[in-house]
């Protein structure tokens, strides 16, 4: 434990503050009781009221959650499969491309895949709306489920796989009674990632999105650009709500499988 | 249980001309890539037999049984299972199961589950696979752990598992994959016997992959010694022992003394070997050239070491001087140094050894041994 | 039967995301590229010429008469666009840097933790991920305002007497850049120097060896493959960044992202909103070769 010196101390616990202070700021000022986010002026959950009133955020909610879910689910499918392919499949023809075409929307600036598919959607005739959203977002999100997904089958033990085919079940049986139900919780939190990297999107579905399909992170961002409001701390802050509590979920629920694991070690040997 | 010696002495199948093998492998060669791993390989397993593939890694040993599996396909060459050409044959339509080395248990089903999964997937009746999943719970004493996952099981316990689920299907050929690979000692030389009796029991064949000689020793009614991806050996577990057919098995299993030089004389089933210590003279082959080299094996056991030189000092003995003493418990091994410099290892049972006055540390003795004591290897 | 109904799944399996990707990735660059050789025309789509597969091949040959490289003739011309790209590059050049500064402490410090702290750190690390990123932006601007809480505290606290200005700067884009790209620095430098074996340090302290230079002689080496991948990670997306400039830098910045968008938005320039997306995708093609072949390596070696 001597490694934990002061200084390391110190510069975790000053990362810290820098990650979550103006989080902690943004959350304080939605109760701010004045117009003014920098002044505080007492507690007040009047801007809460107005947001669940201003019929134009929640119309934008809920376009965006419809958005999120549905490509996060198409996006957890086809990323699977790109996953599958990618590791099951070494020698393929255009492996390299396909594994290109993986990875490079990970780190393509959001500007250039916007106009990409604009004009791709542009091209074929395609009104600009819910759909073409959607669609956006499942080619981004697909390519890091693929990549959550592959790094757990990377380490997943083939044998178990050959075992069940030994015992005569078919690849396809194999697939869905053993594969899957093993790698699931991968396919879950990459289902995760994809549903809040769509919720969060602003400058793709910008440059996708039509009339009448105008997402939270727009409304937000032409409502920021006319200056800030507590308003916006007040729809921020849901977000964030939103977000901790499953994060928070999530790690009770992997804490309750650690201990289980450890009651089962445990049990294994009490066993013997 | 009642022994089973005298079933397995009478067992020889290889030995009668007029018993069929029941799985044949027939000019197998796998490569990989540039690599490769089973060399125009041709072998026998007759059926009801233990069988053992035994070689380092990286001998083509797991290549062979994954073929036979159905995992890997040959490049060339068939294999014929009970007058059956299964090369073209998936794995999940073959009647022959595997126990996987890491046992491949699946982690998501609990016990009885995964002993049930391959008789689910032959679509059996609920009630009998029940039944049959209790049989072999029973089998492998492991009834009160029915409803656990695998992770709850100690490793011995897992092991079972993957043994029972690769039976409840009543393959005709059992595979196993370094089965006791992951147990500790203790437990490996227990479980050796049990799944020996349960071979006998069951009367199925069983083909295990080892790399432990001393487990293929014990288990096994033949073992095949491979080496590059070829047989180098098949021959029951004493004859590999006693008459090894090559430097390569001599030096693979146990331990072994080589003694170089010359055919001198060959005749009269006799071979005479002049060395720089030893002049040899064995049981061999009388076809040997004169003046070929060749080599004389005998292990250290066949060694004998005495203070006094032997009756005839010229033929198979040789002077020289303690080297090297380990005391192993039950016996004691020597390194005696011959006068060219070699040295060669002695073992004696601590039980035969003089307790009074011990052969000590750099004691000149007498290194001697009978003309049956050992094998002429040609080169 | 069932064979065969394998073998199409395993063909599916590779054909559909490969299919999708295909066209919903690859094609629309292709048609950037396409369009970036068009002319502006005041119509719907607002460009010229346009592709109609109804006028045949010959069309399709008088098309590609008609196409050029004006707009990329343009770029080189108009100041306007190189000072953005060469803008941007400095600027996320400086933010990785700036960002590698402050995230290696942490890493390191995170990495030396006791080990039943770093599942819950590294959470904590990853929890302002899930958050909006655009909203992690927007709480800065309150922070950085003539008038906001960072002038607040530091006129209270006596240190400056006027207000500092750092809003709509450069300066406030680093910040914005540095506190958004934080996690994926860290990331995967926590990643190279947990893997680290403690006693490299002892066998190098033994051998002579004082702490600082055991640190740039060992660990900060053997950390380096998490330094070059968390850099790619800060940098490829930072060039082509709109959010952050556009929140924080106001109207003084250039950076191309916040040019194309304007082009593209505002201008009604597809042609050559297409020309720079393409040019700025060749800038970066480099480094997202580098980054890929990295991953490709990292696959490699997972197996």
């Amino acid at each position: 434990m001597t490694r934990w010196s002061r200084f390391n101390i110190i510069s975790v616990a000053l990362g810290f503050a820098f990650l979550y202070l103006p989080i902690v700021l943004l959350v304080v000022f939605s109760f701010n009781e004045s117009r003014l986010v920098t002044v505080w002026a007492g507690f007040s959950t009047k801007w809460y009221v107005a947001l669940f009133n201003n019929q134009g955020l929640m119309d934008a909610a809920w376009v965006t959650i419809r958005v999120a879910l549905l490509s996060a689910t198409v996006a957890t499918v086809l990323g699977t499969m790109a996953a599958l392919s990618l590791v099951r499949f070494t020698r393929f023809r255009g492996r390299m491309l396909f594994s290109g075409m993986v990875y490079a929307p990970l780190v393509m600036p959001e500007v250039i895949t916007g106009l990409s598919l604009l004009l791709l959607f542009v091209a074929i005739g395609f009104d600009r709306g819910f759909w073409t959203v959607t669609l956006a977002h499942i080619t981004l999100t697909m390519c890091f489920v693929a990549v959550v997904v592959q790094s757990r089958l990377l380490s997943f033990d083939r044998s178990v796989e050959e075992a069940a085919l030994d015992l005569g079940a078919t690849p396809l049986r194999t697939f869905f009674e053993v594969t899957l139900p093993i790698i699931a919780p991968a396919v879950f939190s990459g289902w995760v990632l994809a549903f809040t990297l769509s919720l969060d999107d602003l400058v793709i579905a910008s440059f996708t999105s039509g009339p009448g399909a105008t997402t939270l992170p727009m409304k937000i961002y032409s409502q920021v650009r006319l200056g800030v409001t507590p308003e916006i701390n007040a729809a921020c802050t849901l977000l964030i709500a939103l977000v901790t509590v499953g994060v928070i979920i999530a790690s009770i629920v992997t804490k309750r499988r650690e201990l289980q694991r450890q009651r089962d070690e445990h049990a294994a040997f009490a066993g013997r | 249980m009642k022994s089973l010696g005298n079933i397995r002495r009478s067992f020889a199948p290889w030995a009668d001309p007029d018993s069929k093998p029941f799985i044949s492998f027939r000019n197998i060669t796998k490569k990989f890539g540039d690599f490769t791993a089973v060399d125009n390989l041709t072998l026998d397993i007759y059926h009801r037999e233990f069988f053992a593939l035994l070689g380092a890694s990286g001998c083509g040993k797991s290549t062979l049984l994954r073929m036979l599996a159905g995992f890997e396909r040959p490049t060339s060459g068939e294999i014929i299972l009970d007058g059956q050409d299964i090369a073209g044959i998936p794995p999940y339509r073959r009647p022959v199961n595997m126990m996987f080395q890491s046992y491949a248990l699946f982690p998501h089903m609990t016990v009885e589950s995964n002993i049930g999964f391959g008789l689910r997937q032959d679509g059996m009746p609920k009630a009998e696979i029940a039944e049959r999943v209790k049989q072999m719970l029973k089998l492998v004493k492991l009834e009160q752990f029915a409803k656990r996952k695998p992770q709850q099981l100690s490793g011995g316990q897992r092991q079972r598992v993957a043994l029972a689920r690769s039976l409840a299907k009543r393959p005709k050929v059992l595979l196993l994959d370094e089965p006791l690979g992951a147990l500790d000692k203790k437990l490996r030389e227990e479980t050796q016997f049990e799944l020996m009796d349960l071979q006998q029991e069951l009367g199925l064949t069983f083909v295990v992959v080892t790399h432990d000689q001393e487990e293929a020793m014990t288990m096994a009614d033949r073992i095949a010694v491979m080496s590059h991806g070829k047989v180098i050996q098949v021959a029951t577990p004493a004859e590999i022992y006693e008459a090894p057919n090559s430097r390569f098995v001599a030096d693979f299993i146990g331990d072994v003394n080589i003694l170089e030089g010359k055919v001198k004389a060959a005749g009269n089933g006799r071979v005479e070997i002049a060395g720089e210590d030893f002049t040899v003279r064995a049981l061999g082959d009388t076809q040997l050239a004169m003046g070929a080299s060749a080599g004389f094996a005998i292990r250290p056991e066949k060694l004998k070491i005495s203070r006094t030189a032997p009756a005839d000092a010229t033929i198979n003995a040789s002077e020289g001087e303690i080297w090297d003493i380990a005391y192993l418990g039950d016996m004691t091994v020597f390194h005696v140094r011959l006068p060219s410099g070699k040295v060669v290892k002695t073992s004696m049972l601590n039980a035969q050894r003089e307790v009074e006055n011990p052969i000590g540390y750099d004691e000149k003795v007498w290194v001697s041994f009978a003309e049956t004591g050992g094998v002429v290897l040609k080169d | 039967m069932t064979k065969l109904g394998s073998r199409i799944f395993s063909r599916l399996v590779i054909i559909v995301p490969y299919a999708w990707l295909l066209f919903f990735f690859l094609i629309p660059f292709v048609i950037v590229f396409r369009i970036s050789l068009s002319t502006t025309a005041i119509a719907q789509p607002p460009y010229e010429p346009v592709f109609r597969l109804a006028d045949g091949l010959a069309g399709i040959i008088d098309n590609i008469r008609q196409l050029s490289f004006d707009n990329f003739v343009w770029l080189t011309e108009d100041a306007l666009y190189i000072n953005a790209y060469l803008s941007s590059l400095k600027i996320a050049g400086i933010s990785t840097f700036l960002t590698l500064l402050i995230a290696y402490p942490i890493a390191y410090g995170m990495a030396q933790a006791p080990r039943t702290w770093r599942p819950t750190l590294l959470m904590l690390v990853i929890l302002p991920f899930w958050t909006s990123f655009l909203i992690r932006v927007y709480a800065w601007i309150a922070i950085l305002k003539p008038e906001g809480l960072l002038n607040q505290l530091l006129i209270s606290a006596g240190l400056i007497n006027e207000p500092l200005i750092i809003l709509n700067t450069n300066w406030a884009i680093y910040i914005g850049i540095v506190y958004s790209y934080l996690p994926f620095m860290i990331l995967p430098i926590y990643s190279a120097l947990e893997k680290m074996d403690h006693s490299l340090i002892e066998a190098a302290e033994d051998l002579g060896c004082p702490p600082i230079s055991a640190f740039w002689k060992v660990t900060f080496p053997l950390s380096l493959a998490g330094v070059v991948a968390g850099c790619m990670l800060v940098f490829i997306p930072a060039v082509g960044e709109f959010v952050i400039p556009d929140l924080l830098g106001g109207s003084q910045t250039l950076m191309i992202g916040k040019t194309l968008w304007t082009e593209f938005n505002a201008n009604r320039d597809w042609p050559v909103s297409a020309a720079v997306a393409t040019v700025l995708l060749l800038i970066l093609v480099v480094p997202i070769v580098f980054f890929q072949n990295m991953q490709a390596k990292a696959e490699e070696r997972g197996k």
